[in-house]
Order: C-alpha cells, then structure tokens, then sequence
C-alpha cells in the first residue's frame, strides 16, 4: 500500500523534473520552426558565410555578425579571464575573512545589476574615453570586450572560486611543507590541480558574453560590415536580433530566429564542453 | 626570465591585491555613478505617481507594478516545477541516465541567451498561444529562465540536509510524502527561499526577454493579459530615446536598490541555513 | 531594441486543459480579464506616429473618460492595411499611401520633417543633398573633402526596417545602398545623443526632435525649418496620416476631429510635429 503511493509519488515528481527536458525541447523546436525556412531558402551556406546583410533587399548573410561575435568574446575573455583569476585567487588565498566576505557581496551585485545599466555606463564613460584619446567613433569592439569583460567576472569568479576551495587542503599544505613559497604553491600546484573547473569557468564565462544583448547594443555600434580594426564598430548576432526585431517581420523575423538558431548551437557546444570538462574531472 | 622566489612572490600579491581593489573601485564607480545622479529623484512622488508622456513626466509606478506582476507570475510557475525537479533528483533517484538528462536540460536552460529566451517567449506565448504581449506571456517566459536557477540552489539546499533528519523520519513510520514535507522541506527551506529570491532579481533586472514578450505600454496593467514596460525596459527606454535622463537615473538607482536588497535577503537566509544545519 | 511591432493576436480562445489550468490560475491573481475595446478605439500602424498617437489618446481619454483607446505599432504598410481590413480602427502611416490604397479615406494629422545633423562643434552649416547621398553611401569619408577638418566622418544611420530609416532612403538616396560599415542605432535618442557628443559624426532624426545639442543643417541651401517643410523648400519632409477604411463617423470621427482641432494641433506642434489647418479631410 505505502509502496504503491510511494511509487505514485516519484512519478509525479518525475513528470514534474520532465518540465527542464520538455522547455528545453519546445525553446529548440519553436526557434528552429520559426528560422529553419529562411536558411533553407537563402542555403545554410550562404546564410553563414555570406557577407551582405539587408533584408530589406533580401539579402541574409551572418557573416560579419559571427566575426563581431567571436572578436569581442575573445576580447572579452582577454581582458576579463585574467581579472577574474587574480580575484579569485585573492578571494581563496589572500583576502582576509572581513575583506572576503564583502569582496562576495560586491561581486554579487555586480552579477545582479541589470545588463541595461552596464551598457548605458558603457556609453556614457568607455565610448568617450576610446573616442577622445583612441579615435573613431568610440562604438567600438573594444567598448564591447570591456563591458563584457567587466559582466562575465562574476561567472567566471564564482565557479574558479568553488574549484580552488573543494581541493583538498593537503595539496597546499603538502607543497608548503616541501618548502615552496605561496604564490609557487598556487601557480604550480593550487591553479594546475583545479585547472578543469577554471576551464569551465572560462567556458561558461564566454557563453555568457556571446550572450549578452542590451548592453552590447548600446556601445558596440551595430554596423553591418566586417571590422578592420577593434575600434570599429561591429554587431553580433545577439544585436542583430536585438536592433532589428522591433520592426521585423515576414522573412525578416524568420532570418532573426535563424540567427537565433546559429547562436543556439554555439551556446549549446560551449555549454557541452564545459559540461564535459567537469564530468570528466 | 626568471625571477627570484621571493620577488615572484611580491610581484604576485601585488598584483593580485592590486587588480582585486581596482574590480571593486570600477563596481563602486558604476554604482555611484546611477546613485549619485538618482538618488534626489526617488521621491515619494516619483514612486507612487504614473508616468505621463511617455514617461517625460510623473512618476514609475506602473512600471514597478508591472515588474512586482510579471516577477511573480514566473515566481509562482517556477518555484513548483524548480523545487519539484530539485526533489526528484536528490530523494527519488539514483544518478542514471535520467538525472543526468534532466541536469544536462537544466544546464542548457542556464546557457541559452536572453535574447533567445526573448524570441522563444514572442513565438511560443505570444504568437502561439495567443497571449498577446502581457504580462502572462512575459511571466512565463521568465518562468523558464529561472527555473535552472531555481533548481540548482533548491538542490544544494536539499543535499546539505542531514542523513538523519531522513532517517528519523521513516524510523518513526513516516512515508517518503511525510519525510520529504516535515523533515527535508522545513530545513532546506531558507536555502530554497534563498534560490527564488535569486529568481526574482533576474526577473527584475531583464530587458532582452521581457520587451520582446511584455511589451512596453506604459499603461497601469489591469489584468495578466495586458501588456506592461518593467522597470528595466522602462529604464532603457528613458536611457536609449533620451525622455528623460532624470527619471532614467530614478528607475536605475530603484533598481540597483532592489537588487542590493535581493542579493542581501538571499545571503542572509543562506547563512542562517549554513548555522542551522551545522 | 524595442518591443517587437508586429501585431500578435490579442486574446486567447481558451480549449485546451493546459489553457484551462492557466485561465484558473490567472483569474485567481487577477479581477475581470475581459474588459478591452468594449467602448474602445483601435490604432494601429507606423510606429513613427504611434508616440503621436499615444500623446493624443491620453488626452483625448483624460477628456472623455469612457473610451479607451489602444495605440500599437506594426509599421505603416501592417497600419494601412490594418485599416483596410477593419481590424484597426484606425491606421496610421508615415508615408504617402500608394496608388491602390488610395480608396481609402485618409487625413494628414501632420508632417514631419527629418533633419540632417551634426555636432555644433563642426564648422559646416550646408550640404547639396548630392554630398548627404555621398557620405551616406561611403563615396565622402572625410570631413575635409566637404571643406571641414582632416577627420574621418562617423556615420550614422538607423536599422532596417526603421520607418525613418525608409523614408531617410526613399527621400534622399535614390536606391543607392547606405555603406553598411555605417554605425547603426536603433532609435532617434540615441542618434542625437551620439550626434551631440562626437564632433564629427553625422546622423538624422525627426525634424521635432532637433535640440540645441546637435545642429540641424541646410539642404541645397534650405535651413531645416517648420516653414521650409510648410511651403515645400525643405524637401525632406514625410506626411503622418490617419487612414480609415471609409469616410470615419461615431467615435472615430470624435477622435479625429479632436486630432485636427486647435487643442490637438497645439498638442502635436508641442511634441515638435508640423500641423497647419487643414480643413479636414481629404
């Protein structure tokens, strides 16, 4: 009897832990539904590769948006992972318990403040900045890697964190005794031994600038042409969806879903690395 | 080149504490920033008035409305789903193909882009299942979006319970319903809380998704089916069309306050279910 | 980015159990759902007009408060044929309605004018609408082949399927293609704001939305003024229309002649829009 209800029971909450398969699966099938006809229209080939975006032409090439994308992710990953690994190991080996304890809630905010406001500092003191003593417009790739830069420390920081402190204390404690001073500890033994979780770190760390629309929108500039320089402007295939879907429609709307498309399957390799990387650790 | 141990040492910590106060400095320049210039125009006025030409005037309280509405439409959608899938995994199941499917769904869930989500929820709520922009359509589509979240921390909070709250329970002829509602629940209470509460500031900080499913009437929303502008894209609107930069810093410090409050809320509970369950 | 401007269908036939278990839930939160259009207006269409719009129905409901009127975008082309199929009220356009629309009854509300500008801080005050075309398309890219500094022109433009941005094109460029390495923005705030704080870049917006942050310049020797775009000198310049699918009566020819009345006109002239007294319709 009790049997036979706990058996009622953990199906119930197994049609219920179903809700993450089923979302997941309806998300990939309205988005591919929705963009799949215009790729197979424009051909998947010309849709990635072509070079000229105007729809009101009828012309869809990605392109220059996949270039904007993977420019100023690696410029953010350039700029942001190194900050974001000094902090954490400043949060795990230097910071004293009064100092760590805010240093968490400061980075903490700095996850939860909306990405709209990132931009709009973006645009009010970065794209001066580059424009009066860089040049060029100041809309810039560059304006963009450092606004995500600054927005992807805290993914990054928090899961590095996580890493280094669920070693074993004895790795530490073991170099020490052998001799080796702290800062060789952490660089040969501390960062090495938790080098898959900070890979997943740096992973989901760039999902999460490929990502990232609003504030790239506001200081990135947007223009439609393959970059010459990282202070030209640029779009990525987040702000192509994001500046154009207000006024969109017909193929137009099917050509940003399949830009949603070709983000999803990026999003989704990274997502499987890094979820590999930490299986495997 | 290599330096001398005592020299890599001092160069290291240099550098370390030298770029850690330089992050925190640039989180304080942002912050101050919205705060110094928003600040004088949080007035009582601003916070219980309706704006008024297109927010050129009056106050935001329709957009807090609209934002305290579409929050907790996906507050109420996830939290069962969320706690439910968090349950399954740590008191139904052993790690199997399933679980391991069902963590791979809730991680990719984590991963897919707002803007995507944003798409999802215009096609899916909007388009699909009639909703119209409304605050329904901008709730659900929320509602999935934090659900990862959700899981993820009622998960940990679940785990970290003792063995033998469990064991008591069932020692005592408690049936797995009972155990999990009396002994589990209670104690990984403040961590669950601490996980929605999580939720609800992701929901108050959106744009991306929200404008594309919620729309952006600045009308006081009268029922789940109308649209609504949360203060994040009532924010961007003032900000982006240059309406009023007064009212944008207004929106933007009420939502860096929001944020601050959530963010504290959720550490404190956790806290206090760290103590407890120690 | 903005809301998206196609018109989704509004409300839900509910059938389905999943629907059912929604509607319960909802009507739990929330007091009567059914309340909209009962006495209410439709405005569909330009989303160039649809702040217009919205300014106006606020007034107008402030005046008769047992009417609500419902202001959405979608674009003049979804506007005009919104109008024509009934499932707006009224349409709106911001573009001249085209040989086989003309069976609709239409009015001009206003005429917008869109300003070429640039910084105040740029010494140039004219350009031939010849030199606008050359920058726009990437021929020009240098201040000093117009006679300014040695400096590189930032241009800037709005996105695709903006309706300034079509009549920018329509009015001016000749099917010419603007140079896509252009900087794109997406709406007239952040054009101007860009405008005002870069000395050499070079943008247009609304005429109404000029301010004294950014210098509107001549064309072809014509300032960028509300009597220039009156009298026809400034050529670019586009009409806000009203359309209905026949002569409007009821409400809606309430709404409209409050549009054209004094009281609407000073409203729109204060919102920085061209109106004149134009006798009513067409």
């Amino acid at each position: 009897m009790n049997l036979k209800k706990d058996k009622m029971l953990r199906l119930g909450f197994f049609l219920v832990a179903l809700s993450t398969l089923s979302a997941l699966a309806i998300i990939t099938i309205f988005i591919f539904v929705e963009g799949v006809p215009l790729i197979n229209k424009v051909g998947l080939v010309k849709f990635i590769f072509g070079m000229k975006w105007a729809p009101s032409q009828g012309l869809y090439g990605i392109f220059p948006m996949i270039v904007g994308t993977v420019t100023v992710t690696f410029g953010a990953a350039l700029i942001g992972v190194p900050v974001a690994l000094c902090v954490s190991i400043f949060l795990t080996e230097f910071a004293p318990k009064k100092i760590r304890t805010f240093m968490r809630s400061a980075i903490q905010l700095l996850a939860g403040i909306p990405s709209v406001v990132y931009g709009f500092w973006g645009l009010t003191f970065i794209v001066p900045f580059i424009r009066d003593y860089l040049g060029g417009p100041g809309l810039s790739i560059l304006a963009g890697s450092l606004i995500l830069a600054i927005m992807i420390l805290p993914t990054i920081i928090s899961i590095t964190e996580v890493s280094l402190l669920s070693l074993p204390s004895l790795y530490k404690q073991g170099s020490l005794a052998l001799g080796a001073t702290h800062w060789q500890t952490i660089y040969h033994v501390l960062i090495p031994s938790a080098k898959s979780g900070i890979m997943a770190a740096i992973i989901l760390g760039i999902g999460r600038a490929i990502g990232e629309t609003m504030a790239v929108i506001m200081v990135l500039g947007n223009a439609v042409a393959l970059p010459n320089s990282i202070l030209d402007p640029a779009r990525t295939l987040t702000t192509n969806i994001g500046i154009e879907m207000g006024y969109a429609s017909g193929a137009h709307q099917q050509a940003l879903f399949a830009t949603g498309i070709v983000l999803l399957v990026m999003i989704m390799m990274l997502n499987s690395i890094a979820q590999f990387i930490v299986r495997k650790r | 080149m290599l330096m001398r141990p005592k020299t890599a040492e001092k160069v290291a910590q240099t550098i370390i504490w030298s770029v850690s106060i330089l992050v925190v400095l640039l989180l304080f320049f942002i912050v101050s920033f919205i705060l110094i210039k928003g600040v004088p125009t949080l007035t009582w006025d601003f916070l219980t008035q309706n704006p008024t030409q297109s927010g050129r005037s009056g106050g935001i309280l329709s957009t807090i409305v609209s934002t305290l509405m579409v929050t907790l439409v996906a507050i109420l959608v996830a939290t069962p789903f969320g706690v439910g899938t968090a349950f399954y995994l740590t008191e139904f199941t052993y790690e199997s193909k399933v679980t391991k499917i069902i963590r791979f769904s809730a991680e990719s869930l984590a991963a897919i882009p707002s803007i995507v989500y944003g798409l999802f929820g215009f096609i899916f709520f909007v388009i699909y299942l009639k909703l119209g922009w409304s605050i329904l359509s901008g709730g659900l589509t929320m509602a999935v979006m934090i659900l990862p979240t959700i899981i993820r921390t009622s998960e940990e909070a679940i785990l970290s319970v003792p063995r033998a709250y469990r064991e008591v329970s069932f020692s005592l002829g408690g049936n797995k319903w009972q155990t999990i509602t009396r002994a589990v629940l209670p104690s990984a209470f403040p961590g669950i809380t601490a996980g929605i509460i999580l939720g609800i500031g992701r929901c108050v900080a959106e744009t991306a998704a929200v404008i594309l499913t919620a729309g952006s009437s600045l009308h006081m929303p009268e029922s789940l089916f109308d649209p609504s502008r949360t203060m994040a894209v009532h924010f961007y609107i003032l900000a982006r069309e240059g309406i009023s930069m007064e009212r944008a810093y207004g929106t933007a410090t009420l939502l860096i306050i929001i944020i601050l409050g959530i963010n504290l809320t959720a550490n404190m509970l956790v806290n206090r279910f760290i103590a407890k369950t120690r | 980015m903005k809301p998206v401007k196609t018109t989704p269908p509004r409300r839900a036939h509910f059938v389905s159990k999943f629907k059912i278990i929604l509607l319960v839930f909802m009507t739990s939160l929330s007091s009567g759902c059914n309340r909209k259009n009962v006495n209410g207006l439709i405005l569909a269409g330009s989303t160039s007009v649809q702040p217009f719009a919205e300014t106006l129905a606020e007034a107008y409901m402030k005046l008769h408060s047992e009417i609500s009127i419902d202001v959405q975008g979608g674009g003049s082309s979804a506007g005009v044929m919104s109008a024509q199929t009934n499932t707006a009220d009224i349409g709106m356009s911001s573009r001249s309605l085209k040989d086989k629309e003309k069976t609709l009854w239409s009015v001009e509300i206003a005429r917008d004018g869109l300003a070429i500008i640039i910084n105040p801080k740029n010494t140039i005050t004219s350009l031939t609408l010849n030199q606008v075309r050359d920058i726009y398309s990437g021929v020009i890219t240098n201040w000093s082949q117009l006679g300014g500094k040695d400096k590189d022109i930032h241009v800037i433009t709005r996105e695709e399927g903006s309706g300034t941005r079509s009549a920018f094109e329509d009015l001016l460029m000749d099917d010419i293609e603007i140079d896509p390495h252009s900087i794109v923005q997406d709406s007239n705030g952040t054009v101007r704001q860009l405008v005002g704080d870069d000395a050499n870049a070079i943008g247009y917006i609304s005429l109404g939305l000029v301010n004294e942050k950014v210098k509107a310049l001549e064309l072809d020797g014509v300032a960028a003024t509300r009597e220039n775009v009156l009298n026809g000198t400034y050529v670019l310049s586009r009409p806000y229309l009203f359309v209905t699918s026949s002569e409007p009566v009821g409400e809606v020819k309430k709404f409209i002649d409050f549009v054209l009345s004094a009281d609407g006109r000073a409203l729109l002239d204060l919102e920085g829009l061209i109106t004149y007294d134009s006798g009513g319709s067409q």
